[in-house]
């Protein structure tokens, strides 16, 4: 049983991160419709910075806070340059826009900073705590609370806020939502900066674990674009579970079948899913008008 | 005996019934217009007809096989054959291409024949070709068929969408608003084909905002009103009808009242 | 003159290819030649399944890798001659496509990107993992094709890389003919009639399930015979054929030169296949660049370069 609970916390630490980029994903989405592929380089960049800030001999948290806030920066940046000017185009060139963006925030994070790995210290120590014959490290707790405390935040702001209205607005019905005064450019923009900024919030928390290096963005998008899948695109809780779901299952596979495989378990849920639930776990269907 | 025989069809979105209990029959070379204000679940009732949308409630026949809930691509076999009110052009096709697809089941065949351009698979296209030109000259489009169908008017297209339901050589064709965004000439030209193709032994199931075109060319005309049948009879007997005129009298007041508002 | 029509594409591509080699000025070139027509010719097949019909795929390297590693694996353990091995590829590529398309065909845009993608991962995880069988990351071995020994008993003597310019350039050429034969055929105008509006496709009787799954298998056919073409050339290769970004790379050089045109999608092949080999020079910016260039066509010309151009030639001219 304690090898179970031990599988469980480790599936949950990097669910947590799923979910996280997957948070992210829906954000986008449900403005733009798009899928930003460069999600993960947003968690990369977080990391990133904040390991330079830091070793610049600033202290962590405001390492952290500086590292946010110019990801956040870059991601109204990614709207403004690329995302808005290719509105209407087919999903195969948005696809290839945003994985274009990947690429090259990828390239430009080689020259700016460098090709090494890099980790910072864990914000409370690396003793691991004992639960149940388990054990758990706190920075894992540090993730775990930050996706919750995020889901949490986002559900007030769509829930109880004039403006997160608007955000949910404009993803039901564009046009509609223009009429109704809403500008929905500025939505966009907000978008990208709470997604950005999530992402680059679950850099930091992740890095004393993982650690991070220019090229970490990638694996992480995809992971997180399958989990916003599996919990069907657009709905955030869908984007938490989905997230939970396919860390726990990442890590019973490498637990008890083979750590080799552990990455196309992930896939063959996905697979499996999309085949009998196409419009995935919490996804709605709806009949296309013609 | 019937052609086309619709018992008792609805379908619900989201709680809102669509369509309820609706039904009728068409005969061989028979038109019937179906009539009724905005929303009224016609173009609805096109598409559970035709396969578009599965049906909760209800029966199609078709030659009296129960073709409910059958894809269209099964229906098309059977020779079923519709144009879409929201026009559904091949838009990157040339005109006589759009034209030339709407014989797909004539001219389909083995992949491998089209890949290789064998002489079977050159042969099947060419007669394809010329049955589309042809069509497109009866819908008045013959000089338009080397253009991009994307740069064809609305009234242009809503022709093109009947010549591509008509190179199916359909027994029974839906068309949903084909004179809408037509002028009066255009209008004019589209009864006549619509009479001469019912004339050929084709049924024809017609969805028109155009009174004066519905009156005329109808045999028989079901009145919807809120996805219900209200009314359903000759042309003569529905004009006279009280709910039928209370039905769009109301729709139209409410219209009114929006404008106004 | 039309540029789209067949007998022009094929001329303009087999002029090029021919004559090309005349400007060489050494053999690096034809290597660098050979590689642009492996990837037209996996380009081509997308352009049947993207641009045709209009469905997305993010993992057609894994009929790539199915391919490779029919020409590396196959002749070691079943005997067979590395060419039968490649057919065997292409065979087995078209059958696990069938198996895999219909059920990934019914979903649309990103949720059919993510199940193809996902169908990609798991074939590269495959290759890397059973080390046993396929040397996992490091890659194996591939034998010798042979032919240039028969070319060469029969007079015509080929260095190694002017030999495989020839060679695939001959199989991009047959390929590209195949695709522009489909365009103009029955079947090309229900893949392009299904991209057009699906449901007008289905009135008209178009099968849109199994059109789509032909277009599938004939991509991922195209997409095994050049992963075979690129094992045999090299004769050697690693599971990052079947690789994610090998995906993106073929999807990015069709849809960037034009996935609606042969011609076009085989110009984003040579574009990206050269892009990197003169960014060495930049060693550190060629990401930079490439991401620059993906992104800067997509925003400013959504057809791609090609239809982009001719496009605005032709208005020049009216
Ligand atoms: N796919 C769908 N999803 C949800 N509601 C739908 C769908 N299709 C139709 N409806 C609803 O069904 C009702 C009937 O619509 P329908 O288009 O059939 O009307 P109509 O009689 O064709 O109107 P019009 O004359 O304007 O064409 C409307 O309230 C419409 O909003
Ligand atoms: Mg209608």
């Amino acid at each position: 049983m304690p090898e179970l609970l031990q599988f469980l916390l480790s599936g949950i630490t990097v669910g947590a991160v799923y979910a996280l980029v997957a948070l992210g994903f829906t954000i986008i989405y449900n403005a733009s419709d798009v899928v930003n592929f460069a999600q993960g380089e947003f968690v990369m960049l977080g990391g990133m910075i904040t390991f330079f800030a830091h070793a610049a001999g600033l202290p962590l948290p405001l390492a952290a806070l500086i590292a946010i806030i110019a990801t956040a920066g870059i991601g109204v940046a990614l709207n403004k340059l690329a995302i808005e000017p290719a509105r209407g185009a087919p999903v195969v060139s948005l696809i290839i826009i945003t994985i274009g963006a990947s690429i090259f925030i990828r390239g430009a994070t080689q020259l700016v900073f460098d090709k090494q790995i890099h980790r910072f210290p864990a914000f409370s120590g690396d003793q691991p705590i004992l639960i149940g014959g388990a054990t758990i490290l706190p920075q894992s707790l540090w993730v775990i609370a930050g996706a919750l405390a995020v889901f949490f935040c986002l559900w007030l702001f769509f829930t109880r806020t004039l403006i997160g209205r608007a955000v949910l607005a404009t993803a039901n019905n564009r046009i509609a939502a223009q009429l109704v005064g809403i500008n929905t450019n500025y939505v966009m923009t907000l978008s990208f900066a709470m997604s950005a900024a999530i992402g680059a919030l679950a850099g930091v928390l992740v890095t004393p674990i993982t650690l991070t290096s220019y090229d970490v963005g990638l694996a992480l998008a995809l992971k997180g674009f399958a989990a916003a899948m599996l919990g069907g695109m657009g709905n955030p809780k869908g984007a938490l579970v989905g997230g939970l779901l396919l860390g726990i299952l990442e890590a019973m596979t490498a637990g008890y079948i083979s750590s080799q495989y552990k990455d196309a378990a992930a896939f063959v849920v996905i697979l499996a899913v999309l085949f009998a639930m196409p419009q995935g776990l919490f996804g709605r269907k709806s009949t296309d008008r013609v | 005996m019937s052609l086309l025989q619709i018992e008792g069809l609805g379908i619900d979105f989201g709680g809102v019934r669509a369509v309820n209990d609706v039904g009728f029959a068409l005969k061989p070379g028979e038109i019937v217009s179906v009539i009724g204000p905005n929303g009224a679940g016609k173009t609805t009732l096109f598409n559970m007809i035709s396969g578009v949308y599965a049906p909760a409630r209800g029966r199609v026949a078709l030659d009296g096989e129960d073709v409910t809930r059958m894809p269209p691509h099964h229906l098309a076999r059977r020779g079923l054959s519709r144009t879409f009110q929201n026009l559904q052009i091949f838009q990157s096709m040339s005109v006589l291409e759009n034209a030339v697809a709407g014989h797909h089941l004539h001219e389909r065949g083995s992949v491998f024949a089209d890949l290789f351009s064998l002489p079977a698979a050159r042969r099947r296209s060419r007669a394809s070709e010329e049955s589309a030109r042809a069509l497109l000259d009866r819908v008045g489009l013959g000089r338009a068929a080397e253009q991009e169908a994307g740069s064809l008017s609305y009234g242009a297209l809503k022709r093109l969408e009947i010549a591509r339901a008509l190179a199916l050589k359909p027994r029974v064709l839906l068309l949903d608003e084909p004179a809408a965004g037509c002028n009066a000439v255009e209008t004019e030209e589209i009864d006549h084909l619509i009479a001469k193709v019912a004339a050929e032994g084709v049924s024809i199931l017609l969805v028109e905002h155009d009174m004066k075109m519905v009156m005329r060319i109808s045999n028989h005309i079901v009145v919807l009103d809120h996805g219900e049948k209200i009314a359903e009879g000759e042309p003569a007997a529905i004009a006279r009808d009280p709910r039928v005129i209370e039905a769009y009298l109301g729709a139209q007041a409410t219209e009114a009242q929006n404008a106004d508002g | 003159m039309r540029l789209s029509s067949k007998t022009t594409t094929l001329l303009i591509l087999a002029a090029v290819i021919a004559i090309a080699p005349v400007f060489f000025p050494s053999s690096y070139y034809f290597r660098v030649g050979s590689l642009i027509f492996v990837n037209g010719l996996a380009v081509t097949g997308l352009v049947i399944l993207i641009g045709y019909a209009g469905q997305i795929s993010l993992g057609h390297a894994g009929f790539a890798g199915i391919g490779a590693y029919a020409c590396a694996l196959a002749p070691v353990h079943l005997g067979l001659h590395p060419a039968l091995a490649a057919v065997l590829g292409a065979a087995l590529s078209a059958a696990i496509a069938f198996l895999v398309g219909r059920p990934i065909l019914r979903l649309k845009g990103y949720y059919l990107a993510v199940a193809s993608l996902g169908f990609g991962i798991l074939v590269s995880m495959v290759l890397s993992n059973e080390a046993q069988l396929t040397g996992g990351p490091d890659g194996m071995a591939v034998p010798e094709l042979g032919l240039r020994a028969v070319l060469k008993a029969i007079g015509i003597d080929l260095s190694n890389t002017e030999f495989w310019y020839a060679f695939s350039g001959l199989v991009l050429v047959i390929g590209a003919w195949l695709a522009l034969n489909l365009y103009h055929s029955p079947t090309g105008r229900a893949l392009r009639a299904l991209h057009g509006s699906e449901v007008a496709a289905r009135t008209v009787g178009v099968d849109v399930a199994h059109y789509k799954l032909v277009a599938f298998v004939l991509s991922a056919v195209y997409a095994s015979v050049s992963g075979s073409l690129l094992a045999l050339q090299n004769k050697f290769i690693t599971p990052d054929v079947a690789g994610f970004m090998h995906s993106i790379e073929m999807v990015t050089m069709a849809v960037l030169g034009g996935a609606g045109s042969v011609l076009g999608a085989i110009l984003g092949a040579a574009i990206l296949t050269t892009l990197p080999q003169v960014l060495t020079v930049f060693q550190e910016y060629e990401q930079l660049m490439l991401g620059l260039v993906m992104m800067l066509v997509m925003i400013f010309m959504r057809e791609g370069l090609l239809p982009s151009i001719t496009r605005r030639i032709r208005g020049r001219a009216e």
